[in-house]
C-alpha cells in the first residue's frame, strides 16, 4: 500500500513536469496533500483522536485545502492561466525529471547502511531535487512559490521515512513557520503582479551592483 | 523552559543585540521624524522590529537544533516585513528575493537536520538537542554527519552572509531603512553564526572535524574573493557596507577553523563587527539628508557640509577596515597569528592579499566622500539639509565601544568568550 502511494506521488511529480497550466499545478499540489495524508495515516502507530487530528490538520487541511485555495485566489486575482514559455520545452523537462529520479535511486543504492525506508527516501530525494529544478526552469513567480511547496512536501516525506518523532511543541513551530512563509510569499507574489504588471521573473532585475 | 538555556555564547550574542538595539530604536525615531510615514506603516515597522528582536533572542538561546531552525525562519518573516517598509517597486523586488532565498536556505537546514536525526537513530537516541548530538558525535555515521553539516552550513550562510547564499542579504540591506539594515547586518549575522557555530561544535572533535574545517576555509576564502571583486567597483554606500559584512563573516569563519586562539579572536571580532557595522549603517540617513542619494559618486566635501558626521564617518572607516586604532586590528592580527601557528601560512597570505585590495577600495570611496569637492551638477541637486551633531552620539558610542573592546577587553567578557570557545575546545 505504501509503495503504491509513493509511486502515485512520483507520478504527480512527473505530471507536474509535463503540464503548463498553473491551475493544474495547484490541483496536483492538492492531490499530493491527499497522498501525504494517506502515507502518514499508514505510518501511525496507534489511532488516537489526538494524532489523527494532528495529521489531518498537517496534510488535509493545510496542504490540500488551505494552500491550494490561497493559490487559486492569487491566480484569479492576477488573471494568469498558463505557464507561458518555460526556459526548457516540456519534453526536455520530462527527460530531466526522469533523470533526477534515476539519479536519486542510484544515489540511494550506493548507501549500504541506510536506516530509513528506501523507497520513501528515493521519493523524498527526487522530489527535493525536482523542486529545485522546477524553480530554476520556470519564469512565473507563482511557479516559484509552487516549487517551494513541492520542496516542503519532499521534506515531509523525508521526515516520514526517517521516523524520528519530534516533540509536539517543536513540530507545531515547524508547521506554523511553513504556513506563515507560504502566506507571506503569496502576499508578495500578488503584490509583484500589481506593481510590476507582470508575473515574469526575468523582468524583475533592477537591483544589481 | 527545557528548550532554552543561557550559555556563554548566548549571553555574548544577547549582549551584542541589546547594545545594538538601543541606537537602532533611537535612530528609528529620528528616521520617522525626518522621513514621514503613515501611522499604520510606523506601527507595522515597530511591531515587526519587536518580533525580529524576540526571534533573535530565542534563536541565540535555543539548545535544540530544530528550535534554532524555527526562530531563524521567524526572523526571515519579520525581516521581510521590515525590508518592505518603503512599499515601492525596488523594496518589493528586494523583499521577494530575500524571503525566497531565505526560505529555500532554511529548508536546506531542515534537510540537514533530518540527516543528522537519521544518524542519531542509528545510535539509539532521538533527542536533537545540541548536547545530545555532541555526546554521540563519535558514534554517528560519518556520511550522514558530513552530508547533514553541508546542508546546515549552506542554509545558515543566507543569514550570516557567506558564499553561496549571501546575495539575498545584499539587496535587502540596500533597500531596507537604514536602522533595519543595521539589524540585518549585526544581530542577524550573529544568529547565522550561532547556528553554524553550534552545529560545528557537534562534529568539531569527531574524525570528520578536519573535513569540516577544510570545507569552511574554502567557503570563507571564496567569500572573501567575491567581496573583494565587488568592492572594487561598487559605488553605492549601503551595498558597500553589505559586502564589507560578508568580508567580516568570512574572517570570523576562518577564525573558528584555527584552534582555540582563533575561535576566541573570531568571537571578539564578531562582537566588534556588530557595533561598528550598525554604527556605519546608522550614518546613512545623515548622508541621505545631505546629498539625497546613496551613490558615493554624487557625494563629496562631507567635512564642510557636516563636520561632526564626517569625523564620525572617518572613525568608522578606520574601525571597519581594521586600521589602528580600530579594535578589529587586534583580532584580525590574532586570527592571522592563529593561522601561522597552525602552519597554514598560505591561507594567511591569500587573506592578506584580499584584505589589502578591500581596504584600498573602501578607503578610496569614503575618503573621496569626506574630503574631495562635489561635482557641480551634484551640488545643485543635493538637498543639504542641516544635520544636528547630536545625531552622531549613539554612533560614536558604538565605535568607541568597539575600540574599548579591542584594547581593554573587560575580564568578564574575556571569560565569557573563553567559556564559549569551550563548546569546541
Amino acid at each position: 500500500m505504501k509503495e503504491i502511494l509513493l509511486v502515485l506521488f512520483i507520478f504527480s511529480i512527473v505530471l507536474t513536469a509535463m503540464v503548463n497550466r498553473l491551475r493544474t499545478y495547484v490541483k496536483l499540489l492538492a492531490f499530493q496533500g491527499l497522498v501525504l495524508f494517506a502515507l502518514s495515516f499508514i505510518e501511525l502507530d496507534e489511532i488516537t483522536p489526538a494524532n489523527l487530528a494532528w495529521i489531518s490538520i498537517e496534510t488535509l487541511l493545510f496542504k490540500s485545502v488551505a494552500v491550494p485555495w490561497f493559490l487559486f485566489h492569487l491566480i484569479n486575482r492576477n488573471k494568469i492561466t498558463r505557464e507561458a514559455e518555460p526556459f526548457l520545452p516540456h519534453f526536455a523537462s520530462l527527460i530531466i525529471t526522469v533523470l533526477i529520479i534515476a539519479a536519486s535511486y542510484a544515489l540511494t543504492t550506493l548507501i549500504n547502511d541506510l536506516n530509513a525506508d528506501r523507497i520513501s527516501f528515493v521519493t523524498a530525494l527526487s522530489t527535493l531535487f525536482f523542486g529545485l529544478y522546477f524553480i530554476c526552469s520556470r519564469r512565473k513567480i507563482l511557479s516559484h512559490l509552487i516549487g517551494y511547496i513541492i520542496i516542503e512536501n519532499a521534506v515531509f516525506i523525508l521526515t516520514l521515512s526517517i521516523g524520528n518523532e519530534m516533540p509536539l511543541l517543536v513540530n507545531l513551530g515547524v508547521l506554523l513557520d511553513i504556513f506563515a512563509s507560504v502566506l507571506l510569499m503569496g502576499f508578495f507574489a500578488g503584490k509583484i503582479g500589481d506593481v510590476f504588471k507582470t508575473d515574469d521573473i526575468s523582468s524583475i532585475t533592477s537591483l544589481r551592483d | 523552559m527545557q528548550y532554552f538555556n543561557t550559555d556563554s555564547l548566548s549571553i555574548l550574542m544577547l549582549g551584542a543585540l541589546a547594545v545594538v538595539l538601543v541606537p537602532v530604536l533611537i535612530h528609528s525615531l529620528i528616521y520617522f521624524r525626518d522621513f514621514k510615514a503613515t501611522a499604520k506603516r510606523t506601527s507595522v515597522y515597530f511591531a515587526a522590529l519587536a518580533v525580529l528582536t524576540a526571534a533573535l533572542a530565542f534563536g541565540y538561546t535555543a539548545n535544540h537544533i530544530v528550535l534554532t531552525w524555527v526562530f531563524t525562519e521567524i526572523t526571515t518573516l519579520a525581516a521581510g516585513v521590515l525590508i518592505y517598509h518603503h512599499r515601492d517597486a525596488l523594496a518589493l523586488e528586494a523583499v521577494w528575493k530575500y524571503i525566497f532565498v531565505c526560505a529555500i536556505s532554511v529548508t536546506l537546514i531542515f534537510v540537514g537536520i533530518l540527516f543528522w536525526s537519521l544518524a542519531l537513530i542509528h545510535c539509539g537516541s532521538s533527542d536533537l538537542s545540541y548536547a545530545n548530538l555532541t555526546l554521540h558525535q563519535q558514534q554517528m555515521n560519518p556520511l550522514w554527519l558530513k552530508l547533514g553539516y553541508i546542508f546546515i552550513f549552506a542554509g545558515f550562510t543566507a543569514k550570516m552572509g557567506l558564499f553561496p547564499m549571501f546575495t539575498a542579504g545584499i539587496d535587502a540591506k540596500d533597500n531596507a531603512p537604514s536602522p533595519v539594515s543595521a539589524m540585518l547586518s549585526a544581530p542577524l549575522v550573529n544568529l547565522g553564526f550561532t547556528g553554524i557555530y553550534r552545529s560545528y561544535a557537534v562534529l568539531a572533535l569527531s574524525p570528520d572535524g578536519s573535513w569540516a574545517r577544510v570545507m569552511m576555509v574554502a567557503t570563507a576564502l571564496l567569500t572573501l574573493f567575491i567581496a573583494t571583486t565587488y568592492m572594487v567597483k561598487i559605488r553605492n554606500y549601503k551595498r558597500m557596507l553589505a559586502y564589507s559584512s560578508i568580508e567580516h563573516s568570512a574572517l570570523v569563519i576562518l577564525g573558528i577553523c584555527f584552534g582555540k586562539a582563533g575561535i576566541m579572536a573570531a568571537l571578539l571580532h564578531l562582537l566588534m563587527h556588530s557595533l561598528v557595522k550598525s554604527g556605519l549603517f546608522l550614518q546613512m540617513p545623515q548622508l541621505a539628508k545631505t546629498y539625497g542619494t546613496k551613490m558615493m559618486d554624487s557625494m563629496g566635501g562631507y567635512l564642510k557640509l557636516n563636520p561632526t558626521g564626517a569625523l564620525t564617518l572617518l572613525l568608522g572607516l578606520f574601525s571597519i577596515t581594521a586600521i589602528p586604532p580600530s579594535g578589529m586590528f587586534i583580532t584580525e592580527l590574532k586570527i592571522f597569528i592563529a593561522m601561522l601557528a597552525s602552519g597554514h601560512w598560505y591561507v594567511m597570505v591569500l587573506c592578506a592579499l584580499f584584505l589589502t585590495v578591500l581596504i584600498w577600495a573602501i578607503c578610496k570611496s569614503i575618503i573621496s566622500v569626506i574630503f574631495l569637492p562635489m561635482a557641480e551638477e551634484d551640488e545643485l541637486k543635493a538637498p543639504k539639509i542641516k544635520v544636528s551633531p547630536a545625531e552622531n552620539i549613539c554612533i560614536l558610542i558604538l565605535f568607541i565601544g568597539a575600540i574599548y573592546l579591542g584594547y581593554f577587553c573587560p575580564g568578564y567578557i574575556n571569560e565569557l568568550i573563553s567559556d564559549a570557545s569551550g563548546l569546541i575546545f
